[in-house]
Order: structure tokens, then C-alpha cells, then sequence
């Protein structure tokens, strides 16, 4: 228990994807206008995330890493070492899994593949997705950690982006200076919001 | 070089720079610039992928069907970011270890996707190769900038060597440690969007 709260805080405050590791910016900065817009391409990176990680952590495991392919029983195959396919096999996992996820919402679920659809393809190059994958490599995390790192990363994401939006929707109303209207004012409220996370820090 | 290639490549570096006008590969542009020995190691490894995806996706744009172009870029993209992840790794460890994840993320880097799919896919490969090494010069200006401003005023020193004597050395500077956190890129980069679109008040909102 001990280590999931840790692994939760690590995850959603202090290392949190968006504000204190710079992933998926792009994104966040495009999307944080609307706190509806906001959740929803939240959810779709949680969703996403907790299926990307684990399933890139079962082939980097399996079939990359040095000696991964012993289980075939192969000779030859025993010894191989194909971590340097670890980049190209990731995005292809993500590519491939955000498809496969939007193909089985639009087929089961009408109303939830209308809600997330759009996101959806958006996903595919954000990096924050590709950073979580990098990162579960890097920590050499378990299959069952890199399911919870998924979903807490996820929800470290989408934590940040409702937050900004929803002071962004406040801050139409107030006067910027010129120069620093649009993007400048958003990157100085991301800096706020970074700094207001780091308190965790001390946990 | 006639004025049109001149053009594309001098273009991105200041008017249309793709970090401060186009708010795109910001990620990479905080993560990396605590120091600027990282940050000069991030913009060679950038441009290179920039103008060799460039000239890979021009290559091939006559016969790749406008319904798979994404998956073609997106390898091409990836096999120059594993040769540069590869060299870096095999020639500077260290660096290597700092950068972290940082250069296997280039292949999500909105600059290079964004070069191949809006310029690549319709243009030759020489002007293609310009476009991708002017990117990639205004994305290292960028860099530099923030590199620079972040390890002098945060640790007292520029690539390394000591400029102002810290406190802890002995020296008078007490260093920002804000600087160095994820805060003071932030608000760094906000600085350098205003202080561009003041100077350049066509571009203001």
C-alpha cells in the first residue's frame, strides 16, 4: 500500500508529466482554452497511457531487451539484443494501440468515441504518452508498476491540464499586457501552477 | 543561392521561428536547457534529424499514397532519431545520461513532424534541406538563449566554467536555484514570447 501512495505522489505532484517534465506541451498549451475540452483530452491520455505503458513494458521485456527472446527457445535467438528497436517498436505500439482503441470505441461505444474522437489522433504524437513508455524503460519498472505508473502519470496529466484550463476561462476576463497576451500569459500561469506543485515535493 | 533558398533557410531562424512564433517543441526546450553543454548536444542531434527527415520525406513523396504519409514520416523520423540516439550513447556517454528519455522524444517533436508534413511532402529535397537545417537553427537559437541565461544566472557558470563566483566557492553570486527548477523555464520562455512580440508588433495577439 505503502508503495502505491508513493508511487501516486511521485506520479501525479512531484514528477508530474506536464508541469515539473515538460511532456506533451503541445497539447497542453493548444487545448487548455475550454475545461471541457480539457477533460476530455485528459481522459483519452489516461485511457491511453494505462494501455501504451504496460503493453510496451511486456515487449521490451519479451522480446528487446538482451536475452528477452530466451523464452523461444531458439539458440541463436538467446543472446540477441534488440534494444536498439526500443524507439521505432514504441511509437509503432502507440500509433497502433490509439487506433485500435479508436476503432473499438467507435464500434462499441457511439458516445464515448464522439466525446474523445477528436483527441484520439492527437495522441499518437503527443509525448507525454512516448516520455511514460521512455520513462517505465529507464526506472526498469514491473508489469504491475508500469500498469500504476500508466494510470498515475495519466492522471498527473489530466490533473494539470483541467487545472490550467479552468484558470485560463477565468483569466479571459482580466488585462494582459500586450505583448503578453495569447501563449505569454499561458506559460507564465503553467510556471505558477509548476511552482504550486514542486510543494509536494517535501512529502 | 538564389533569394529563395535563402529564404526558406534564413526565415524560420528569426520571423517565423518555430519555438517562440509557432509554440511548437517546447518540451524539449525546457527539459533540456538547465546546462548548456546539454542544450548544445539536444540542437546538433535536433538539427540533424530535421533536415535529414526533410530530405527523407522528400525522397520519397512521389510514391507514398497521401493515406499511409503519416506512418512513412513518422519511420523515417524515428530511424535518424535511433542512429543520433545511437552515436550520442556511443560517443558521449555522460551526456547521454543527462539528456535522459529527452532525445528518444525528439521523434514526437512537433517541429520535425510538422516540417515533413507541411513542407517535405511538396517540396525538392534541396529546399527541403534547408527548410529542415533553418528549423533547426532557429529551434538551437531558442535553446542557446534559455541555455545560456539558465546556467549563468542559475549556477553561476557557462558550460561548465565558473563566470560569477558562487557563494558556496567562496565567490559573492548567490545563485537562482529557481532558474534550474521547471518553474523558471517557464516563466523564461514566457519572457523571451513577450519580449519577441513587442519588439516584432505585427505578431502580437
Amino acid at each position: 500500500m505503502q508503495h502505491i501512495t508513493d508511487m501516486f505522489i511521485q506520479s501525479v505532484f512531484t514528477q508530474n508529466l506536464a508541469l515539473s517534465l515538460f511532456l506533451g506541451m503541445c497539447s497542453f498549451l493548444a487545448l487548455s482554452k475550454k475545461v471541457k475540452t480539457a477533460l476530455g483530452l485528459g481522459v483519452a491520455v489516461i485511457v491511453v497511457q494505462t494501455i501504451t505503458i504496460p503493453v510496451n513494458n511486456i515487449i521490451l521485456n519479451y522480446f528487446l531487451k538482451e536475452g528477452a527472446l530466451a523464452w523461444t527457445g531458439v539458440p541463436f535467438l538467446a543472446n540477441l539484443d534488440l534494444s536498439f528497436l526500443t524507439l521505432i517498436s514504441f511509437i509503432g505500439v502507440i500509433a497502433a494501440m490509439v487506433q485500435i482503441l479508436e476503432m473499438t470505441l467507435d464500434r462499441f461505444f457511439p458516445p464515448l468515441y464522439n466525446a474523445l474522437g477528436i483527441f484520439l489522433p492527437l495522441i499518437t504524437v503527443n509525448c507525454a504518452i512516448m516520455g511514460g513508455s521512455l520513462f517505465m524503460e529507464q526506472r526498469d519498472y514491473t508489469l504491475p508498476d508500469s500498469f500504476l505508473y500508466g494510470l498515475f502519470s495519466g492522471i498527473g496529466w489530466a490533473f494539470a491540464i483541467v487545472l490550467l484550463a479552468g484558470i485560463m476561462e477565468k483569466l479571459e476576463y482580466s488585462h494582459v499586457p500586450r505583448g503578453l497576451r495569447g501563449i505569454g500569459i499561458v506559460f507564465m500561469t503553467v510556471g505558477l501552477l509548476a511552482m504550486a506543485f514542486m510543494c509536494f515535493s517535501g512529502m | 543561392m538564389t533569394p529563395k533558398l535563402k529564404k526558406i533557410l534564413i526565415d524560420p531562424i528569426v520571423r517565423n521561428n518555430p519555438v517562440a512564433v509557432q509554440v511548437l517543441g517546447i518540451c524539449s526546450a525546457l527539459a533540456v536547457t538547465t546546462k548548456l553543454q546539454t542544450t548544445i548536444t539536444m540542437c546538433f542531434a535536433v538539427i540533424f534529424v530535421t533536415v535529414f527527415s526533410n530530405i527523407g520525406v522528400s525522397l520519397v513523396r512521389k510514391i507514398t499514397p497521401g493515406s499511409i504519409r503519416m506512418i512513412v514520416e513518422m519511420t523515417i523520423i524515428a530511424t535518424m532519431v535511433i542512429v543520433v540516439d545511437q552515436i550520442i550513447k556511443a560517443f558521449a556517454y555522460d551526456i547521454s545520461k543527462e539528456l535522459s528519455v529527452f532525445v528518444g522524444l525528439i521523434i514526437t517533436n512537433c517541429i520535425v513532424m510538422g516540417r515533413t508534413e507541411a513542407f517535405a511532402l511538396t517540396h525538392n529535397p534541396v529546399e527541403s534541406a534547408l527548410d529542415g537545417l533553418g528549423n533547426g537553427l532557429g529551434y538551437s537559437f531558442v535553446l542557446l538563449c534559455v541555455g545560456s541565461i539558465r546556467e549563468l544566472f542559475g549556477s553561476g557558470s557557462l558550460l561548465g566554467f565558473p563566470i560569477l563566483k558562487t557563494v558556496s566557492a567562496g565567490g559573492w553570486y548567490v545563485p537562482n536555484g529557481l532558474l534550474v527548477l521547471s518553474p523558471g523555464a517557464f516563466f523564461l520562455i514566457a519572457a523571451f514570447i513577450w519580449v519577441v512580440k513587442t519588439v516584432k508588433k505585427d505578431m502580437a495577439e
